[in-house]
């Protein structure tokens, strides 16, 4: 046996027992991952069949019976539906206000374009915050749009625009213009343009801000609880927090029961936009 | 740079009309039916009038009591009442759950914009921050037969003050409660304590406590404390114990808030000694469910002493229906007025003291109809009405007759209604209140943390006579 | 159909215009329903909220029926405010802790792992992430309440001891609860940005026989700087105004978790003090500023190069 077959065979095992270190890392990273990410959700799955559920996690004595106790509330599943409605609202409005702005500004180039976009995110963190709930609340009163679905729906938007077409523009920007140009020279007019060419192309950014918007609208307490007065109106976020006995104890059940609940419908939102459009961003144009 | 200036002046000042405006114009058509609704149609006989009922109230959760009492008793039965004085009504209550300082900046929020509820009900120490804002006004101002209702007659003095403003009336109480001392008798009996206990003193309560901390894995005694628990601190901690030094929050004589006096020093006193002597547990003072987590123990029977309203006797210990049901509750559970410091120190030279809260229902001043407004608040606070809200769980009225028919066969809540009653004492309805009380809560916090009584109460009176300006704090 | 592909084909060869591809109507009319609703719902509110913190309004009160414009006086106060001082420690903690070296390291050491596995392996992990991400806030508080509360928490289980950890790390335990919420969103962009680096770097790289690790910090992380400071701007901000701490701790023990987002929902819905609240809000929105201008520069720093 040479010299040099000794080394390289020293180094083919060096390489081979360094392989095997880092295949073992790897698992142990994504177990870690996983038992992180789940760990917390397991309360989730344990507790709404659980006949008397706790604050924490224990095995559960298996019942329904929890559901029936939700249903009878007059308004659990219909705070579900109210969550739909805003939330598919507000998303909605977000896609055919936002998606041609995202676009504009990404094609457009004049002075302060950056800046404006910048500045109009920063006001959308004042916006979201408690401190303009009375400015909210009087503007959306003058308007005649308190209580009312489309009032509360349209000042989402709002909060929700800046950030929206900031991401779908920063996807916009990554689609080059020649497909745009092509087209142009086919004789196609504004409009087919964003139909035909722009919207097929960046449907997976839409999609992404879809879900984002969507899940941001579902959880929101503030703005409904601001602008929405009627009980058959308010969203899952603010009917939540009824969900207490005379003494003004958190009844453990119905809660449980509503968490599972008013959590499936977002999670299928979410599969279903990943199946069809791909929960990407910036994928782009291949090759 | 001038114009700009002049620019910003000027569209600052439309918009800050604009916001004036904003509040004194009625709100414009709402969409909904039932939304911010200021009474929707004329007072003119025949017509049928709209009145809103607003309560923090929910069919199915929070307040379900109240909310059942409204929708299948009040609305019924008042309409018809009001029918058979010739007024055509419609009495609406849309319920809702949320944190009660949530629904207060709902109520505001409606009310200052023109619109809001007819009759509101608000917690006893939101009337003056209501009355200066003009959400609310008083009584008399809607309706001249305010002043002759029978109801007067049998709601104690102490109980109306607790929903009037500068000595005008501006709604009704809607019950009220006292505070006792609680505690477990079967650990008493093991310490030595004497199970009929009634102490006369402060020092009989840490001595009482100290008995207890020879018991294994037993908290002697828990006295409200730190922000987490809010109200219930001010309520069932400081409160008491201010009285008990013969003090009030604010002295009407002296128009001046008590700040950093030697009263102070004595109450946040009291609470060092529980915690430099470990009488009492400092993590149930901070923890986010503190409050909840106090209960639970002493249910278990882990917490010899605790100072609660008669709401824990009733809603939380109750055997049946209770939060943290004690099954032997009667048996179990002793209940004693809260001691002054010494004999005779107290408020009025009193042995013993309690606190008492409670809201009511005041009147909306945008209202459309404010004779209407009036009747159904009497309606709702006749004897009749009260008795149907309280139904099989007897608790204290407002009403002296309702009281007398309900309570007897409840040895503690007759206790409370004829003993401790005649003996508390209520909080003032100034608007800065409740932020004088976060600062009593504070104040007691750093004591949980370890500061000393001269610290906290020097701390103490800073914040108030930052809140209500040198002149009208007290500080010795 | 044969000579309009010739003819079309023609058209293509020819050099193609140069410019704006959209008239500049068509443009002005596509931008109208974004510009309203963000003039009406947005712009407004956030001007009129401005102006507010020159004022001493307050919900109810005295000040409520005639509030009084007090200048600066509420900006000064709050620089002597020690709570708000406080609010602005925490924050910082809280967004350097949870964001830039929680979600965004996290985030992408989890796009980085999974790149190259499976694709039904990989989305069953993205999921699991995008789950935390998912759910709505209210349920979220439950969750980790039933997780770190003492005694008897899942975690406490696990590890056999009852710590208060609300109590006793009570910033650590908001900063992983941060963490385990929004570190989908950088993983997605992560992805994002590893999958648009030309696969024949990465070739070029590993025919030369540079390590993974060689490969991650001189070919693939200048190649991505673009979007990892895109998403460090957003997160950064994006946590920086986040309230949802204050479900889990209330802003305590003793106002250690008390972030800038909680003190003004403090101030505007407990005290009720709107003025005071919104000068709050005005300071919050000019560091908001300073960081976004930051990263501007940054991320044209990096253009150019």
């Amino acid at each position: 046996m040479t010299q040099a077959t000794v080394k390289i065979q020293k180094v083919l095992k060096e390489r081979s027992v360094r392989a095997y270190l880092n295949r073992v890392l790897f698992v142990f990273i994504i177990v870690s991952l996983i038992t992180f990410f789940v760990l917390p959700m397991l309360w989730l799955f344990t507790a709404p069949f659980d006949a008397s559920p706790s604050l924490h996690l224990e095995m559960p004595d298996w019942t329904l019976n929890n559901f029936r106790e939700m249903v009878e509330n007059p308004y659990a599943l219909r705070s579900i539906g109210n969550s739909f409605i805003l939330a598919g609202g507000t998303v909605l409005i977000v896609l055919i206000a936002g998606a041609p702005a995202a676009y504009v500004l990404s094609r457009a180039r004049f002075r302060g374009r950056d800046t404006a976009l910048y500045i109009l995110l920063l006001f959308s963190s004042i916006v979201t915050g408690s401190a303009a709930m009375v400015p909210l609340f009087f503007i959306t009163l003058q308007l005649g749009l308190i209580d009312s679905y489309i009032g509360t729906i349209l000042v989402l938007t709002g909060g929700l625009l800046p950030a929206s077409i900031f991401i779908l523009k920063d996807f916009t920007d990554t689609i080059p213009r020649s497909f745009e140009e092509s087209a142009r020279v086919f004789g196609a007019n504004s409009f087919q343009m964003l139909r035909d060419v722009v919207a097929p192309v960046i449907r997976p950014g839409l999609a992404v801000i879809a879900v984002w918007a969507f899940v941001n609208v579902w959880s929101n307490f503030l703005l409904p609880f601001i602008l929405l007065r009627s009980p058959s109106k308010s969203p899952a976020a603010v009917v939540m927090y009824s969900f207490y006995t005379d003494g003004g104890q958190a009844i453990i059940r119905v809660i449980a029961a509503f968490s599972i609940v008013y959590t499936i419908p977002v999670l299928l939102a979410y599969l279903f936009v990943n199946r069809r459009y791909g929960f990407r961003f910036y994928g782009g144009i291949k090759g | 740079m001038r114009i700009s200036k002049s620019k910003t002046a000027i569209s600052a000042s439309l918009l800050a009309g604009a916001m004036v405006l904003a509040g004194c114009s009625s709100s414009e058509e709402s969409a909904s039916d039932e939304a911010t609704t200021d009474g929707g149609g004329e007072a003119v006989a025949g017509e049928t009038i709209e009145l809103e009922i607003g309560a923090n109230a929910v069919r199915g959760g929070k307040n379900e009591q109240a909310a059942t009492w409204i929708e299948d008793y009040i609305i019924p039965t008042c309409t018809a009442e009001l029918a058979a004085n010739g007024k055509n009504v419609s009495i609406v209550f849309n319920g809702r759950g949320i944190d009660d300082e949530d629904f207060k900046s709902q109520l505001a929020l409606d009310v200052s914009s023109g619109g809001g509820p007819d009759l509101m009900n608000i917690d006893g120490i939101w009337v003056g921050e209501f009355a200066e804002a003009g959400y609310t006004k008083p009584l008399t101002e809607f309706s001249a037969d305010a002043d002759s209702w029978e109801g007067w007659d049998q709601i104690a003095p102490a109980v109306q003050a607790n929903m009037s403003y500068n000595g005008d009336l501006y709604g009704v109480s809607s019950g009220t409660d006292g505070r006792v001392v609680y505690f477990n008798k079967t650990l008493f009996e093991q310490a030595g304590l004497p199970t009929d206990w009634q102490p006369t003193s402060w020092e009989e309560i840490l001595e009482a406590g100290r008995a207890l901390q020879a018991l294994p894995d037993v908290t002697p005694i828990q006295v409200n404390a730190g922000v987490a628990m809010g109200e219930a601190t001010t309520m069932q901690g400081y409160l008491p114990l201010l009285a008990g030094v013969g003090t009030r929050v604010y002295d009407e004589g002296n128009s001046t808030w008590n700040g950093d006096t030697q009263a102070t020093r004595d109450v946040l006193g009291f609470y060092s000694t529980l915690f430099t002597e470990s009488l009492s547990n400092p993590d149930l003072q901070v923890l986010q469910d503190g409050r909840d987590r106090s209960f639970q123990e002493f249910a278990e029977g882990t917490i010899g002493i605790l100072i609660e309203g008669d709401y824990f006797w009733r809603s939380v210990i109750e055997p049946t229906v209770g939060n943290f049901p004690m099954p032997d509750r009667d048996a179990t559970v002793g209940y004693a007025k809260i001691p002054a410091q010494t004999p005779g120190s107290g408020l009025n030279g009193q042995d013993f003291v309690s606190m008492s809260g409670g809201g009511g229902y005041v009147l909306n001043p945008n209202t459309e109809a404010p004779q209407e407004a009036w009747e159904l608040l009497a309606c709702m606070n006749s004897k009749d009405a009260t008795l149907a809200f309280v139904g099989d769980v007897p608790r204290i009225t407002q009403r002296a007759d309702v009281n007398s028919q309900i309570l007897s066969g409840d040895p503690m809540l007759s206790f409370v209604a004829n003993e401790v009653l005649p003996i508390t004492a209520y909080r003032p309805g100034f608007a800065i209140y409740p932020q004088v009380s976060v600062a009593m809560q504070d104040a007691s916090e750093d004591v949980v943390n370890g500061s000393s009584a001269d610290e906290a109460a020097a701390g103490f009176g800073a914040a108030v006579t930052e809140l209500a300006g040198p002149e009208a704090v007290t500080n010795n | 159909m044969n000579k309009e592909t010739e003819e079309k084909q023609q058209l293509l060869q020819a050099p193609s215009p140069a410019g704006v591809v959209v008239s500049r109507k068509s443009a002005l009319i596509w931008l109208i329903p974004s510009t309203i609703i963000v003039l009406a719902f947005l712009i407004a509110p956030a001007i009129w909220t401005l102006i507010l913190g020159l004022t001493n309004y307050r919900l109810t009160g005295v000040e409520a029926a005639s509030p009084q414009f007090v200048g600066l006086e509420n900006f000064t106060n709050a620089l002597t405010d020690p709570d708000f001082l406080n609010s602005i420690r925490v924050t910082v903690l809280f967004v350097l802790g949870s964001a830039v070296f929680g979600q965004a390291l996290l985030g992408f050491l989890i796009a980085w792992t999974i790149r190259d596995l499976a694709p039904k392996y990989r989305s069953a992990i993205e999921l699991v992430v995008i789950l935390a991400w998912i759910i709505p806030s209210s349920v979220v508080t439950f969750l980790w309440i039933a997780m770190l509360n003492g005694p008897e928490g899942t975690l406490n289980t696990i590890l056999g001891i009852d710590t208060e950890w609300f109590l006793e790390y009570p910033l650590l335990s908001i900063i992983v609860f941060n963490i385990w919420r929004g570190t989908a969103f950088s993983m997605l962009l992560s992805s994002a940005a590893l999958a648009s680096v030309p696969p024949s770097f990465l070739q070029t790289a590993r025919l030369a026989g540079a390590s993974n690790w060689q490969i991650l910090r001189d070919v693939v992380l200048p190649s991505i700087k673009g979007y990892l400071i895109t998403n460090l701007l957003l997160i950064t901000l994006w946590t920086f105004n986040d309230f949802t701490p204050f479900l889990l701790t209330g802003g305590g023990p003793g106002g250690k978790t008390e972030t800038v987002p909680v003190f003004i929902y403090q101030e505007a819905l407990r005290f009720l003090e709107l003025g005071y609240g919104s000068a709050i809000a005005a300071i919050a929105l000019a560091i908001n500023f300073v960081i976004a201008m930051f990263y501007l520069r940054s991320s044209r720093k990096n253009a150019a190069s």
